[in-house]
C-alpha cells in the first residue's frame, strides 16, 4: 500500500488531536490551519517526536507506529525517529552551532548509508549555499540558515520530507528569497512533502494537496483546487478565500506587459512576470475579487470576463454575504457577493452567467 | 627551599586526590546531571536534593556518616572486606570515596544547567538526522555543553583541594597517605610553625584565586553555566 496512512489520537490537557488521514505519497501536501489547530503536533507525531497513545502510521507500506487502544489488535510497534527515513525542517533553522555549514550537512549524510536519492552536491546546488560551506551558523543570515537546514534535511535522502512552517520565522524579504528554492524542490525532486503552514499564500504557491486542520481535527482533505473551491471551507480562510488554478502561459502581450494564462476551461490575462511561453504556472483568484453579471459587460476596465455556470450557492459567515461557486469549463471559481445581489440576479445552480475578475495573481 | 618536603608531599597528594575525584565525578556526575536535566519523573526532586546536600551539610556530619558506612559494620565496610580490600577509613581511597560524595554537587549542578540550556531542539534535530540518542549525546549535547564541563571540572577540582573537615573525619592525618595541604596547614599552626603555615597558605590562596580568575575572566560564557 503506497501513500501515508496516519491515525492518531492524542489527549493533552486542553488539547486533543484526533485524525485519520490517507495522504498521497507524492507532491506537496499542505497541513493548513490557524495556530493551535494541531498541524505541528500532527507533523511531530509523523516524525516520531511525539508518541500519541493511540496511533497507527504507515508510510509506503512500512509500519512506523502501531499502538492501538486496549483490547484491539496493535503490535505496539514503534520506530524511533532516528530510524525513520525522513527529513525534517524546523521552523527555526536549528543548525548545530558547533559545526560549520558543511559539518551540518554531513551530520545526517554520514549516518544515512545506502542509495543516495539526493546527492549532497545536488542539495548544495539546489539551495544555492555553495559559497557558505566553511562558515559557522552564527555568521549566516536567517534566510541562509533556513536554506542550509533544508539542504541538511535533503542530504539524508529522505523518503518523506516534513517541513514545519520553514518560512514563518522570516521576514517578507527572506520569504521571497526562499520560496523559489522551495518551488524548485517541488519541481525537481520526487520526494513527498508534508508542509505545515498558516499562510494561504505559501499554500497557494506550493501545495498540490491540502489538509485543513481546526481544533485538532482534519476538517477538509483533498486536491488543492477542489478543496479550496469547497464552499463550506472559505470560512476557515476568511478574506483569503479563493481558488488556485493550474495553467500555462499561452500568450504574451509585449506592448501592454500582459500574459495570458490558459487553464482547463478558459484563460485570464495577468501582469507579465517574465515567464516563458508554455511554462506551467498557477493563478490565484480570490472570491472577493470576482463579481457576477448576467450580461457580458463591454465598457468596463475589467479585463477578465469569463463565461461561467453557477454550480452552487452557500451562505458565508457574515449574514450579508453569499459564496457562489462557478464553473468555467472544468475549473471552479468562487465569488463572494452580498445576498441581496444574489437575490436580485436570481442566481440558481445551472444558470449561465459572466464572471468578472478584478484581480488575478500569478504565482509560481 | 620555599616549601619543605612534607609540604610538597602534601601538595602532591592534594593534586592527586583532586584529579582522581574530578575524573571519577566526570564519569558519575555526567549521567546524573543528564538525567536531572531531562527527566520528568517525580523523584527527580528528591534526587536533586540529595545531590545538593553536601552544599549545606557540615563536612563533619557527612564525614561521620561516611565513617560509619566505611567502618567494619557499615555497608561499604562489609563490601570492601568481602572483596579483600580491607577497610577504607584512614586510606587514600577512603578519602577519594568521601570526596566524591562531598564534591558531587559541584560537578552535577553546572552540568545540569548546561544540559538544560541546550534544550530539546538540537537533540530532536539530531534524531531526524539519524543519530541514536547515545550518538546525539556525544556529538551534539557534549560539544554544546563544553563550557559547562569546563566549569564543573574546575569547580570540582578546586572544591576538593579546599576540603578539610571530611578529610579529618575519614582520612585523619597520615603523612603521604591522607595529609593533604589543608590538613598540613592546620598541623603547622598547631605546631606554631607560622612561617610554614604562611607559605603553604599563600600557595593555596594564589591557586584558588587563579582558578576563579580562569572561571570568571577567561571564559565569560562559562560563568553563565554556574
Amino acid at each position: 500500500m503506497s501513500g501515508i496512512q496516519a491515525r492518531f489520537r492524542l489527549d493533552w490537557s486542553g488539547f486533543v488531536l484526533d485524525v485519520d488521514l490517507d495522504l498521497p505519497a507524492r507532491g506537496v501536501t499542505a497541513l493548513f490551519g490557524h495556530s493551535g489547530s494541531g498541524k505541528t503536533t500532527l507533523l511531530r507525531c509523523i516524525a516520531g517526536l511525539e508518541r500519541p497513545a493511540i496511533g497507527r502510521l504507515t508510510v509506503d507500506g512500512a509500519v512506523w507506529q502501531d499502538d492501538e487502544p486496549k483490547g484491539q489488535r496493535g503490535s505496539g510497534h514503534w520506530l524511533p525517529t532516528h530510524q525513520r527515513p525522513l527529513g525534517y525542517v524546523f521552523q527555526e533553522a536549528s543548525l548545530f552551532p558547533h559545526l560549520t555549514v558543511m559539518g551540518n550537512l554531513q551530520y545526517g549524510l554520514k549516518r544515512s548509508p545506502g542509495a543516495a536519492r539526493v546527492s549532497l552536491d545536488q542539495a548544495i546546488e539546489m539551495l544555492g549555499i555553495g559559497h557558505l560551506l566553511d562558515r559557522k551558523p552564527a555568521h549566516l543570515s536567517g534566510g541562509e540558515r533556513q536554506r542550509v537546514s533544508m539542504a541538511r534535511a535533503l542530504a539524508v535522502s529522505p523518503r518523506l520530507l516534513l517541513m514545519d512552517e520553514p518560512l514563518a520565522a522570516l521576514d517578507l524579504k527572506r520569504k521571497q528569497e526562499i520560496l523559489p528554492y522551495l518551488e524548485r524542490l517541488h519541481r525537481e525532486l520526487d520526494i513527498p512533502v508534508l508542509y505545515v503552514s498558516h499562510s494561504p499564500d505559501e499554500v497557494a504557491r506550493l501545495a498540490d494537496h491540502i489538509v485543513v486542520m481546526a481544533e485538532g481535527r482534519a476538517v477538509a482533505v483533498g486536491p488543492l483546487t477542489d478543496t479550496l473551491a469547497r464552499l463550506d471551507l472559505p470560512i476557515q480562510l476568511g478574506e483569503d478565500a479563493g481558488v488556485v488554478l493550474q495553467g500555462s502561459v499561452a500568450e504574451r502581450d509585449e506592448r501592454w506587459h500582459l500574459t495570458r494564462v490558459a487553464f482547463d476551461g478558459g484563460s485570464v490575462w495577468v501582469r507579465d512576470g517574465g515567464q516563458r511561453q508554455a511554462q506551467a504556472v498557477r493563478v490565484r483568484i480570490l472570491a472577493r475579487d470576482v463579481s457576477i453579471a448576467l450580461q457580458p459587460v463591454s465598457a468596463s476596465s475589467i479585463q477578465n470576463c469569463l463565461s461561467a455556470v453557477v454550480d452552487e450557492i452557500a451562505d458565508d459567515l457574515h449574514p450579508a454575504l453569499s459564496l457562489v461557486r462557478l464553473k468555467v469549463g472544468n475549473s471552479p471559481i468562487t465569488a463572494r457577493l452580498t445576498r441581496r445581489s444574489a437575490a436580485a440576479l436570481a442566481l440558481a445552480p445551472g444558470q449561465p452567467v459572466w464572471a468578472q475578475i478584478k484581480a488575478v495573481a500569478l504565482i509560481g | 627551599m620555599f616549601l619543605n618536603d612534607s609540604d610538597l608531599q602534601a601538595i602532591w597528594l592534594t593534586v592527586r586526590l583532586a584529579g582522581i575525584v574530578t575524573l571519577i565525578l566526570l564519569l558519575i556526575g555526567t549521567p546524573v546531571a543528564w538525567w536531572l536535566a531531562r527527566s520528568k519523573a517525580w523523584w527527580k526532586g528528591p534526587v536533586g536534593a540529595v545531590v545538593a546536600l553536601p552544599l549545606v551539610l557540615p563536612p563533619s556530619v557527612l564525614g561521620f556518616y561516611l565513617l560509619l558506612a566505611m567502618g567494619p559494620n557499615g555497608l561499604v565496610g562489609q563490601f570492601t572486606q568481602a572483596l579483600g580490600l580491607g577497610m577504607l577509613p584512614f586510606t587514600f581511597w577512603g578519602l577519594v570515596l568521601a570526596s566524591v560524595f562531598y564534591s558531587l554537587p559541584f560537578m552535577v549542578q553546572p552540568l545540569q544547567t548546561a544540559f538544560e540550556a541546550i534544550g530539546e531542539r538540537p537533540l530532536e534535530v539530531a534524531a531526524t538526522l539519524r543519530a541514536s540518542p547515545l550518538d546525539a549525546f556525544f556529538t551534539v549535547a557534549v560539544p554544546l555543553a563544553l563550557p559547562g564541563f569546563l566549569t564543573a571540572s574546575i569547580l570540582t577540582f578546586a572544591h576538593t583541594v579546599g576540603e578539610f573537615g571530611v578529610v579529618l573525619m575519614i582520612g585523619g592525618n597520615i603523612a603521604g597517605v591522607t595529609r593533604v595541604a589543608s590538613v598540613q596547614i592546620y598541623d603547622h599552626v598547631e605546631a606554631m610553625e607560622y612561617l610554614q603555615a604562611h607559605r603553604l597558605s599563600a600557595v593555596m590562596l594564589i591557586f584558588s584565586f587563579l582558578v576563579l580568575l580562569a572561571l570568571y575572566a577567561w571564559r565569560p560564557q562559562a560563568r553563565k553555566a554556574l
